[in-house]
């Protein structure tokens, strides 16, 4: 498995997308700083950008290098190889690859502006932890999707409205049955609702660090225990881990099945 | 020694008196007025051996109007000293520390002309029906409580039907847990014109307390960490409180029922939890802010039946709600504010009930200005669609910052149809207001 995760990561790096990925980091975080020169203001702005375009790319990318590569892998599946070493070996190297130019393409303008000497130097890597996270979560989304679908288009499809359910309508609709049910407790449903999309999930993480004074002024014993103890961090944190270990797992299930 | 003013005086006087008088009386009144000068300029001292007293209480009890009392260094383990109309001016050396045992009062006071120095009161008896100071001042006038430092309080200084009085530098701490089982730092119970400086109020339920307190002036103060409010009014009228600082208070500030107040250059700092402030307004009319600033507070300003109020030139910054506006206000003018990176910069209950925002500074402001002159040439919307849903259904705060909010807040702001039409800064600033 370390071998292909080798191999898929430096075809990866090679390839001209992660540069320009690399590239599009640095000049967000580099004009972001020169514009507001404000660090912890910087962190809430490349929030908003972080969690709307990290799923995006890593979705895109996923389904488009399991369709690349698809030969090469039909090539290495007549080998010796345990499938689920294959596929996670590409997984773990489109995911890596993809984790490395976000922590670079932002680290770097940050700590030349002086990351190391501010106090948003936590809230920044939290940031980078979500991201990474996000990353990791839409690849093996990507990957699954890719898996279930022999056609190109259908799978490219899917995956965008996966990323755009998601993004924006999951919201939609949470926003919509929370006014419907106003009339009942609410305060553990939209906590649960928010653990079942990573998106929200990052969101309301990040969120804690920062907005936390207007997240406390609504009146609610659950919502205090959540938001004002780290317990709310602990429980985050993990339910980001079983949305990437869910999706991982159904690439290993999916992939010893499947008929090529 | 103490008596030297006193004499002072006399000399003065008795020149006067020298130019007018026939030299036989003069010198029988001049006797007669140097006698009563000894008699009623004494300096007492007490201290454990060797001085006139070793108690301050005999001390006091034995004292007589005019008289200094000097405490000299050491625990003195008294409690309920009672001062009944004499003028005295006590003082203590440094380290006079008094323990009050948890019996009672420090001092009970009833005189004019009374002054309290320099002194550390300790161990205040905690009552649920009572309310035991370190000193209580009752019917006093021309009252000076200076440098004295209050620890293990349960009231600091309880002030009661008093005039003209001065509170300041000093330091009042208290160890209650809740509400009931704590008193106020500085309460002023129907008193008029006194001046409350330079003190340090922690710990304690509120910081200070006006109660029918009229035309009082604090200012320069710290308060933190109390239970309920830093600064309380009720029913006080004609106050100014002045660069005073107010954090992590568990409500914040509240100024209830009161008619003009003036709140100049304070700080309201760090007021977190689910019903706290950086100041609430209730009931009150004709009051004005200016250059305060809210700082991390849940909610900077929550405004409930106010009139008439100016705010002008203060700074949201950083807070989950900047202003929060309730119904019944009426005629209240916003300008020259700076609404810096809250949450929500504005949420707004009812109609818009002829109040006025205008040309402030709002840092979510995407508009232009194209001829140059500092005004934005579009209106700035402060509602957002969201923190109308987040008042109508609270639970929905989750979703805060997400994309889909960001859209139909857009969406609204195009074309309004929930937050109320007319709600709109017309000239809001392109440049930070400075001052």
């Amino acid at each position: 498995m370390l071998k292909i995760l080798k191999y898929s990561f430096f075809d990866l790096m090679r390839s001209s997308w992660s540069y320009v990925y690399f590239a599009f980091y640095l000049l967000l975080g580099i004009v972001l700083l020169f514009l507001n020169s404000d660090l912890s203001k910087a962190v809430i702005t490349l929030m908003n950008v972080i969690i709307v375009l990290v799923p995006l790319i890593g979705t895109i990318f996923g389904v488009m290098y399991y369709y690349n590569s698809k030969e090469f892998t039909e090539l290495l599946l007549a080998q010796p190889l345990k499938r689920s070493s294959i596929f996670l070996g590409q997984y773990f190297g489109v995911a890596l690859s993809l984790s490395m130019s976000l922590i670079l393409g932002l680290g770097i303008p940050f700590i030349a502006y002086g990351l190391f000497k501010s106090n948003a130097i936590w809230d920044f890597s939290l940031l980078l932890i979500v991201g990474v996270f996000l990353t990791f979560i839409f690849s093996a989304l990507a990957f699954n999707i890719a898996l279930s679908n022999e056609n190109k288009i259908k799978g490219f499809g899917y995956a965008i409205l996966m990323w755009l359910f998601l993004a924006i309508i999951y919201d939609g609709l949470f926003l919509m049955s929370l006014i419907i049910f106003e009339d009942y407790p609410l305060d553990k449903v939209s906590l649960i609702g928010t653990m079942l999309n990573p998106i929200d999930l990052s969101r309301t993480l990040i969120l804690l660090k920062l907005d936390i004074s207007a997240l406390l002024g609504y009146t609610g014993a659950v919502f205090k225990q959540f938001f004002g103890t780290s317990f709310g961090l602990i429980i985050s944190i993990f339910a980001l881990i079983i949305w990437v270990a869910l999706p991982v797992l159904r690439i290993i299930h999916k992939s010893k099945k499947k008929d090529f | 020694m103490a008596d030297q003013p006193n004499t002072m005086i006399g000399k003065v006087f008795l020149t006067k008196l020298i130019d007018w008088m026939n030299p036989k009386t003069t010198i029988s009144f001049l006797l007669f007025l140097f006698s009563t000068c000894f008699v009623f300029a004494k300096t007492i001292t007490i201290c454990k051996t060797g001085c006139d007293f070793n108690s301050i209480k005999t001390a006091v009890d034995s004292s007589k109007s005019g008289d200094s009392l000097f405490i000299k260094t050491g625990l003195y383990k008294e409690s309920n000293i009672v001062i009944y109309k004499k003028s005295l001016y006590i003082t203590g050396e440094k380290g006079t520390v008094i323990d009050t045992q948890n019996k009672g009062y420090g001092f009970s006071v009833e005189a004019t002309d009374i002054i309290i120095k320099n002194l550390t009161i300790k161990n205040i008896e905690v009552s649920y029906t009572k309310e035991y100071a370190a000193i209580l001042l009752f019917k006093s006038y021309d009252f000076v409580i200076e440098n004295i430092t209050v620890e293990r309080a349960f009231f600091g200084f309880l002030v009661q039907k008093s005039k003209d009085g001065i509170i300041k530098n000093n330091t009042i701490s208290g160890e209650g847990k809740a509400e009931a089982d704590s008193g106020n730092a500085i309460h002023l119970w129907h008193c008029e014109n006194v001046k409350v400086l330079n003190n340090d109020v922690r710990r304690m339920r509120d910081g200070i307390y006006l109660e029918f307190g009229n035309s009082s002036y604090i200012a320069n103060n710290y308060s933190t960490q109390n239970m309920r409010y830093g600064l309380h009014f009720m029913f006080s009228n004609d106050n100014a409180y002045e660069n005073n600082t107010f954090e992590a208070n568990g409500a914040g500030v509240a100024v209830m029922f009161s008619k003009r107040i003036k709140m100049f250059n304070n700080l309201f700092k760090k007021n977190w939890g689910t019903a706290s402030y950086g100041i609430l307004l209730k009931e009150i009319n004709d009051a004005e802010l200016q250059h305060n600033i809210f700082e991390d507070n849940t909610i900077g300003v929550n405004a409930d039946g106010t009139n008439r109020i100016t705010f002008t030139e203060n700074t949201f910054k950083n807070n989950g709600y900047a202003i929060k506006v309730h119904g019944a206000c009426y005629d209240n003018i916003y300008s020259k504010n700076n609404f810096l990176h809250n949450s929500f910069d504005l949420s707004y209950s009812g109609k818009l009930n002829s109040n006025k925002f205008e040309n402030n500074y709002w840092s979510n402001y995407t508009g232009y200005d194209l001829d140059k002159d500092g005004i934005g040439d579009v209106p700035y919307r402060p509602v957002k669609l969201f923190s109308y849903l987040v008042n109508r259904t609270p639970e929905s705060i989750v979703l805060l910052r997400s994309l889909f909010i960001d859209i139909i807040n857009f969406s609204e702001k195009v074309s309004p149809v929930f937050t109320p039409e007319n709600l709109i800064d017309n000239k809001p600033l392109m440049h930070k207001v400075t001052w």
